[in-house]
């Protein structure tokens, strides 16, 4: 049986604000196919004050279902929509004092509700862009469907290039004959290109071609490279509630900051390894992607690089 | 109160007498069975005896047709790998959509590596098509494999049938019959099966022990190599304690195979009536004039498994469900999913497996909890009008992601 906690318990068998809402004036009706579970949410908003006055739900779903449906619709009574719409699945989760990573889909679920809801209210459409495959890594609750778009997004081709992205396969490592599989599946389903062996281990990065070596950038231009770079990772961050800032570049040394989730994260350096690979490749040299926390220190002394 | 366990089919309670044959073993007949000298000889008998007792249970004609093995899945790989392995050129295999995962997931791995795999479809009732099967029949398969019993439904398949077809088409034909043995009466040396897995904590005995029964002149080729444990076919030191237990258990179950086809099968029909009486959108699943005397499958429309499960288990009640929220997986059964059986239904379907543990009073108190819990599921599922206390159809339509 799951390692659900005693708030989802207690949220499942005593769930709050379940049944119909008869002066609803918003209803999100969502349901995930593949894992069957539907929920109906219904609000009463003050038209006003645009604030959430009461919420209930209709769920049918496991036990977790049940405890996110009735831990969101206690989180936003009394917000305005506006602030409803920034709660986010993990802030379910947290509410509930965590849920098993099969069980997140649950929470995703609770929110696109809410999405849809205000939505119906304010007479917009709304669709729904979320899509959810086989879980891979059950340590970091990574799916297919996350694996696939970013080895696209990334040309990624190695195992350990899809941990650096997505951490998935990180810690346990249980999975990393699945990640391979997932891997080698979407090269193969890529322009018909062969897919190489997903297997290989990470290769030296190839010698940049001494005939005809890269143009050197002004300092100008590095910055900005950098900070492209910077900001082609940064969707990949908030989708884990987290965000980067560069803080300082002092030669080959770029400082950064992590935030919000990414900070203290168990994947940290793996983050930054995966960060600095890509700042290699477009800068065509080697930098070390530091954490700004290393800043003091190497500033006494002249930086010796 | 005291708890009811009605999830037989996922695992049995040891038989205190299996529990006390085995304690010696691990005591002081703690002997090597292969040793020559008298610590190891005792042991060595004592796991003779239990292969005669088990060889009896199955009507094996000869006792070295039983192989000891660590569980059901061990005997299901060896069997299917060891065809593959005994006839190279061929490079098919059938097998059916509602195998145990130990049979399922190999043979998913198996066409990866470029086997052909053949899985026979099941109809609403859970049964198979005979005709199917005969005609994938050829010299290109190398095994099929089908379970004697479905775990999910109960559903008996006609395993003795296709065993001679099989023969009469140079096929090797190998049974899961985890959950069989036990419960129906089974007398191998009146069939054409070549091989067959069972798994001890079906039947009472300790988990970790299992058998493959091996027909004489089979061709075969182990697993495992090592040493001449088991007439090399499964090498590894015996599982003397494990053996012995398992040895008993299938004496008792021999003794007992009346009492599941009487007794148990009354107190399954008396529970499946009875809540199907009183819970409407309801029904049965499986083929349930030919299925285990022991299980039933009941769908519970618009509501999920897991939350039932739950709410039974708060009373103290333990069963299980073809949900997808209690395996891990999103999905809903497999078993459920070959049979036709509707989303919304197929995620509702819990599995009550009794034993002849189980009594009357037990069976009365289940009745009573489960029409409550479902009721209550419903008054908050959105598939459900609790106003009309009837199916919400039409009215909610929700957008799936």
């Amino acid at each position: 049986m799951w390692d659900y906690t005693d708030k989802v318990k207690e949220h499942f068998f005593n769930p709050r604000n379940a049944g119909p809402l008869a002066e609803a004036n918003a209803t999100g009706e969502v349901g995930s196919i593949q894992c069957g579970d539907a929920l109906r949410l219904m609000l009463k908003v003050d038209p006003a004050s645009d604030r959430i006055l009461d919420a209930s739900f209709q769920t049918f779903g496991c036990g977790s279902a049940i405890a996110s449906s009735s831990a969101l619709t206690e989180i936003i009574k009394g917000m305005t929509l506006d602030e409803a719409l920034k709660v986010s699945n993990q802030d379910i989760a947290q509410f509930l004092d965590g849920l098993p990573p099969e069980k997140m889909h649950c929470s995703v679920m609770g929110r696109e509700a809410l999405q849809a809801a205000i939505a119906n209210y304010r007479g917009e459409a709304w669709e729904d862009d979320h899509q959810e495959g086989e879980l891979i890594c059950k340590c970091y609750a990574i799916d297919s469907a996350l694996i696939e778009q970013v080895v696209r997004d990334n040309a990624l081709s190695t195992l350990e290039q899809v941990t650096h992205y997505t951490k998935a396969g990180g810690a346990c490592a249980a999975c990393h004959e699945k990640i391979e599989e997932v891997l080698l599946r979407t090269l193969a389903a890529q322009a018909g290109t062969p897919p190489p062996s997903a297997a290989a281990r990470p290769e030296a990065p190839p010698p940049a071609p001494a005939a005809a070596p890269r143009p050197a950038l002004t300092n100008l231009q590095r910055m900005r490279r950098i900070e492209e770079v910077i900001d082609s990772v940064r969707p990949m961050l908030r989708r884990d509630h987290g965000d980067i800032e560069v803080v300082e570049i002092i030669g080959k040394n770029i400082y950064v900051n992590l935030q919000g989730a990414c900070m203290g994260c168990a994947m940290e350096a793996a983050t930054l390894g995966g960060i600095q690979q890509k700042l290699f490749e477009a800068l065509g040299e080697f930098v070390r992607l530091l954490p700004a926390s290393q800043l003091e220190t190497s500033r006494q002394p002249l930086h010796a690089d | 109160m005291q708890p009811i366990y009605f999830d037989n089919n996922a695992t049995t309670a040891c038989d205190p007498a299996v529990v006390a044959a085995m304690l010696p073993f691990f005591s002081e007949q703690f002997g090597n069975a292969s040793s020559i000298h008298s610590f190891g000889n005792r042991v060595g008998q004592a796991v003779a005896a239990a292969r005669s007792q088990i060889a009896a249970l199955l009507g094996a004609e000869h006792d070295s047709e039983i192989i000891f093995t660590a569980g059901g899945t061990e005997s299901d790989n060896t069997a299917i790998l060891s065809a593959l392995k005994a006839f190279p050129e061929r490079r098919e295999i059938i097998t059916t959509a509602v195998e145990h995962h130990a049979v399922l997931a190999l043979c998913d791995q198996l066409e990866k590596e470029g086997y052909v795999v053949h899985r026979l479809k099941v109809d609403r009732r859970g049964r198979l098509d005979l005709e199917e099967y005969k005609t994938l029949l050829s010299e290109r398969v190398a095994i099929a494999s089908v379970m004697w019993a479905n775990n999910e439904s109960g559903t008996i398949f006609p395993v003795e049938e296709m065993a001679a077809c099989a023969h009469a088409a140079g096929v090797q034909f190998h049974t899961d019959a985890v959950q069989a043995v036990g419960k129906l009466p089974i007398d191998l040396r009146r069939t054409r099966i070549d091989m067959l897995s069972l798994s001890g904590h079906k039947l009472h005995a300790p988990k970790g022990i299992g058998v493959l029964y091996l027909r004489r002149g089979a061709r075969f080729r182990p697993l495992l190599r090592g040493g001449q444990q088991e007439r090399g076919r499964r090498p590894g030191t015996e599982n003397a304690p494990a053996i012995v237990g398992l040895g008993l258990a299938a004496a008792l179950a021999a003794r007992h195979l009346e009492t599941e086809n009487t007794h148990v099968r009354h107190l399954r029909d008396k529970l499946e009536r009875g809540i199907l009486a009183r819970v409407p959108n309801a029904f049965p699943t499986g083929d349930l004039d030919n299925r285990l005397p022991n299980t039933s499958s009941i769908a519970f429309e618009y509501v999920e498994g897991e939350a039932i499960l739950l709410l039974l288990n708060k009373l103290g009640i333990a069963a299980s469900s073809g949900s997808a929220c209690t395996s891990g997986s999103l999905e809903p059964s497999h078993v459920m999913r070959a049979m036709g059986i509707p989303y919304t239904a197929a995620h509702g379907t819990i599995r009550f497996s009794l034993s002849r543990y189980n009594t009357l009073a037990e069976v009365e108190r289940v009745i009573e909890a489960v029409p409550p819990i479902i009721a209550q599921l419903r008054r908050i599922s959105p598939y459900w009008n609790a106003e009309r206390n009837a199916p919400a159809n039409a009215e909610f339509t929700p957008a799936y992601a």
